[in-house]
């Protein structure tokens, strides 16, 4: 299949996703427990993200001390706690990452 | 003069500046998808149009592996639609705050929701005060993100190579991610959601097509909501 195809498809479904709720949302009143899921929509899905990222490393489940990730990001939890700053726990978190990587 | 009350171009800049720390992850992610998109034998157009037409930074990495792989085009459209199905919940979660305005605006805003722009906005809408101008924030911080996204994977693309990945700037994106979620953890059922989310996606990352990925999201709602109960 060529490859513009299967970009535009995916961009335009893409925009489907994006669009839907904000646009149906007139029509459809939603039940007030779905709207007080969304309170933890944000959490959920962006730690859903995090948690491969730092518990797998080289395409293995990792949780041990010679994951540099799995320190790295626990590090910047920690900082991310204290600061409440992304500039700090990008650093910290970077920091952390590339000298564990030189000594792991 | 009062210079608290928000006007639309105040909300604009406070949208755009808002972004701002974000996009130190996003550039290097958006190099990284520049450089890695050529290296899956992408032509430089091709990969430059993906970051518009698709504008959704995992999904753009995995059709850009996906298409290395020689992957059945039905295959790597629907791998990438339930990559960003979780843009769905975003949507419901803005939709209150963008009712009043016209379908041109919904579409707009719609195209430019992106995780990391929907982080801001949604931490916007919530404060209290006046939100008639609150989506004039939403444009500033997702065209802060879309202009970055385009420039560095311009960049990306024509560094092609010479980064090494074993610098792993990428891993700045996961680092900004923690950044945003890690500071909203106040109370007992947010923190039940963190962490059923993180173990949920762990258990279930070798599902096929980022299941794992929509999986783990909605169980660690269901969670959170179940704990705000007890």
């Amino acid at each position: 299949m060529n490859i513009w195809i299967v970009m535009i498809a995916i961009g335009l479904l893409t925009f489907a996703t994006r669009l839907s709720f904000i646009v149906l949302m007139e029509r459809i009143k939603l039940p007030p427990i779905l709207l007080r899921a969304l309170r933890f929509v944000p959490i959920a899905a962006l730690s859903a993200i995090i948690a491969p990222e730092l518990g797998y490393y080289k395409d293995n489940l990792a949780i041990s001390l010679t994951n540099p990730r799995l320190l790295a990001g626990l590090v910047a939890t920690a900082v991310a706690y204290r600061t409440k700053s992304v500039m700090w726990t990008i650093a910290a978190g970077m920091t952390v990452f590339w000298i564990l990587k030189i000594w792991l | 003069m009062d210079t608290l009350t928000p006007t639309p171009t105040r909300e604009f800049w406070q949208g755009a500046r808002q972004e701002l720390p974000i996009l130190l992850g996003v550039i290097p992610f958006g190099m990284i998808y520049g450089i890695l998109a050529l290296s899956a034998g992408m032509s430089p157009l091709d990969a430059q149009a993906m970051s518009s037409v698709i504008f959704a930074g995992s999904s753009q990495f995995m059709t850009a592996k996906l298409i290395s792989a020689a992957t059945p085009g039905l295959v790597i459209i629907l791998t990438g639609f339930v990559v960003n199905l979780r843009h769905a919940l975003y949507s419901a979660s803005l939709a209150p705050y963008t009712r009043h305005l016209p379908l041109k605006w919904k579409a707009a805003l719609a195209y430019l929701l992106t995780d990391e722009a929907y982080a801001v906005s949604i931490i916007n809408y919530q404060r209290p005060g006046e939100i008639t101008h609150r989506h004039w924030f939403v444009l500033g911080s997702g065209l802060a993100l879309w202009s970055s996204w385009q420039i560095s994977t311009g960049v990306g693309i024509f560094l092609g190579a010479q980064i090494p990945s074993a610098w792993g700037l990428d891993f700045a994106l996961p680092l900004t991610f923690i950044a945003l979620v890690v500071p909203g953890l106040k109370d007992r059922p947010g923190i039940v959601t963190w962490i059923v989310a993180s173990l949920a996606a762990l258990l279930f990352f070798g599902l096929p097509f980022k299941l794992g990925l929509i999986a783990a999201t909605f169980i660690a709602i269901a969670s959170g909501l179940w704990s705000e109960k007890k």
